[in-house]
């Protein structure tokens, strides 16, 4: 499904190149649970970024569902995000001055979806994520492990293909953490292609297929037939 | 994205920034009133003057003596052609015609008018008794001049109100002597107490019959003669006869002036429009250093905003979406601003119609039209610069921050 060819991410910081990516391959199939580890300026955030369009290729190819999107237009990017791609971030990233439920509903307000099915889809997406009763509240009101849930209610209520987490468990205590671990792992078991970046070894070690990264480029590459579930 | 939608979002954005959108509101609003407070102090100045004006009558002509016009040749005294007066009879042979309703001759000089030992200096109007016809003023007491033969004296004033209050008191005044010059007249008559009107304070004004003011200033010479047409029709008719009676009078030469109470009223209707557009020019530009305030509050909120930007961005909103978004808050902030000066500019002519009950208050359509225009128009310029750099923002970085 995700088909990175030769990717390459290169920055200008000052006077001096910095390599983020080099030479990046590396093929996704729908379904597949990965963790991407590697220690800080590794690249792991920017391959990412990269592979949910907030970031484009200096050079190499991208192809997701068979379409090269690189080459797209910033509407059509932007449309393909909308639709395809769903983002966790460490820091949640919810709208302060909006509730929960509006939250979740932005990506379907900027879709241009009706009132209507927008509360209907919401209301789903609350109580998949067993935060119905917080729906009312803003994010300032909820505890950290509710405001993810918030968050991937949000990522997911339009239904994508792909989710992208970015140290979803970072910013939260180890109870709360698992809890989000384990409705994001819930999600992939209902076919949804998850990508978790992490430092976390013990989360990392929960994904089936694990990518070391270093210095720009993928260490190891690693499917593990017996994914460790049973110790949290 | 719905308009709908697109709308509650700016609006909820505002609302979370209250201080800022309040500041904003007042700024706008400000800009606003002003234009339509001034530009209907401006109109009511105008609409002041024009109907100062009318009250002349309407159908009035003016006839004064010298020409004022130089047309081609040079300077008329050069030519020889000196300044005839105007008498009384080419007052009289002017008047001898069915386009003309009224005529009254004046004569007008300062002079001390006493009683006793009160002395006032007042201006002295020779005229005759159709004066109150051209001009329109009224009565208070007693007669006006007596109707008799144009060349004829006779020793009888008209009082303003303010010169007779000055003079007896609340004695009354009629059928008593005053002093004008050398010369002693009996009250006949007190104005009607009606406030300046235009050229002459009627209220501090002594009326006597033409002819005895010109034995008072001891001239033949007339001021100026003052005409009316039976209709607003007949005034070009009218204005061709005096001409061509007056031409015959003084040897064929052209020297006087005529002039028309369309004429003078059209001329200050255009000074004063243009005084009220200057006003609501510079008004205008309050407004739009207003526009400028929302560029730099949109900016700001653009960079207080980052993440946000950055998390619509990835949630799927391209850059025309974003910049639609913040278009969308600074029109509403413009427009609730408009709506807000409107009110206030309201507020504030009606006060000043409160305290000076004479002005006619009330902003002209034009300017409702061009106060919100501004507003809306300069809220939308000054916020494509905010709009674009938000539109412009890089996602990655604009996330990476907490």
């Amino acid at each position: 499904m995700i088909q990175l060819t030769d990717i390459q991410r290169d920055f200008q910081v000052g006077d001096q190149q910095v390599h983020a990516l080099r030479d990046i391959n590396l093929q996704v199939a729908a379904g597949e649970y990965i963790s991407i580890m590697g220690p800080s300026g590794s690249g792991k955030s920017t391959l990412l970024n990269m592979i949910g369009l907030l970031d484009q290729p200096t050079a190499g190819h991208y192809q997701l569902d068979g379409q090269d999107v690189t080459t797209l237009s910033d509407e059509q990017q932007a449309r393909t995000r909308r639709e395809k791609i769903g983002f966790v971030f460490q820091f949640f990233h919810l709208v302060p001055r909006l509730t929960a439920a509006q939250n979740i509903a932005l990506p379907l307000v900027l879709a241009g979806m009706s009132e209507k099915e927008r509360n209907k889809k919401v209301t789903q997406a609350l109580t998949q994520m067993g935060i119905a009763d917080r729906a009312e509240h803003r994010p300032d009101q909820l505890s950290g492990g509710q405001r993810q849930r918030v968050a991937i209610a949000r990522a997911t209520v339009i239904g994508p293909a792909v989710l992208l987490a970015d140290e979803p468990t970072g910013n939260l205590d180890s109870a709360s953490g698992i809890e989000v671990v384990k409705i994001l792992e819930q999600l992939n078991t209902n076919g949804l292609t998850l990508l978790v970046v992490t430092h976390d070894e013990a989360l990392g070690k929960r994904a089936r297929r694990r990518i070391h990264m270093k210095d720009g480029l993928i260490e190891h590459d690693t499917l593990q037939n017996h994914p460790s579930l049973a110790n949290p | 994205m719905k308009t709908r939608d697109a709308t509650r979002f700016a609006f909820d954005a505002l609302r979370g920034y209250r201080t800022r959108t309040l500041l904003m509101l007042l700024a706008m609003s400000i800009g606003v009133a002003s234009v339509l407070v001034l530009t209907s102090l401006g109109e009511a100045a105008r609409r002041y003057v024009t109907g100062e004006f009318a009250s002349l009558g309407t159908n009035l002509i003016i006839v004064l003596p010298g020409k004022s016009e130089t047309t081609g040749g040079g300077s008329p005294n050069l030519l020889g052609g000196t300044t005839r007066d105007l008498t009384l009879n080419d007052a009289l042979a002017v008047s001898r015609s069915s386009l003309i309703n009224h005529m009254a001759p004046l004569i007008i000089g300062s002079a001390p008018v006493s009683v006793r030992n009160l002395q006032r200096d007042v201006m002295v109007v020779g005229t005759t008794s159709s004066l109150l016809d051209v001009r329109q003023w009224h009565l208070g007491k007693g007669q006006f001049l007596p109707e008799t033969d144009i060349d004829r004296a006779s020793f009888v004033t008209v009082l303003g109100s303010t010169l007779k209050q000055e003079l007896f008191g609340a004695k009354n005044a009629l059928g008593e002597w005053v002093r004008i010059g050398d010369r002693r007249f009996r009250v006949v008559g007190i104005m009607a107490a009606q406030g300046r009107s235009f050229d002459i304070d009627v209220e501090n004004v002594a009326f006597v019959p033409v002819a005895s003011a010109q034995m008072l200033f001891n001239t033949q010479s007339l001021f100026r003669i003052l005409l009316d047409t039976r209709s607003r029709e007949s005034i070009p008719r009218a204005i061709e006869h005096i001409r061509r009676t007056l031409r015959e009078r003084h040897q064929g030469e052209e020297d006087v002036t005529i002039i028309t109470q369309d004429a003078v009223l059209a001329t200050f209707d255009k000074i004063l429009r243009a005084l009220t557009l200057t006003v609501a020019g510079i008004a205008a530009i309050s407004l739009a250093v207003a526009g400028i305030l929302i560029m730099n509050v949109m900016l700001v909120a653009v960079s207080q905003r980052t993440t946000e930007i950055g998390l619509l961005k990835a949630l799927g909103a391209p850059r025309r979406q974003i910049i639609r978004l913040i278009m969308t808050e600074a029109a509403l902030l413009s427009s609730m601003g408009a709506g807000l000066g409107l009110l206030v500019g309201q507020i504030g002519s009606n006060l000043i119609g409160y305290f000076y009950p004479a002005l006619p208050l009330g902003a002209p359509w034009w300017a409702f039209v061009a106060a919100i225009g501004v507003a809306l128009g300069t809220g939308l310029l000054f916020s494509l610069l905010p709009a674009r750099r938000a539109a412009q923002l890089d996602p990655v970085q604009a996330l990476a921050r907490r």
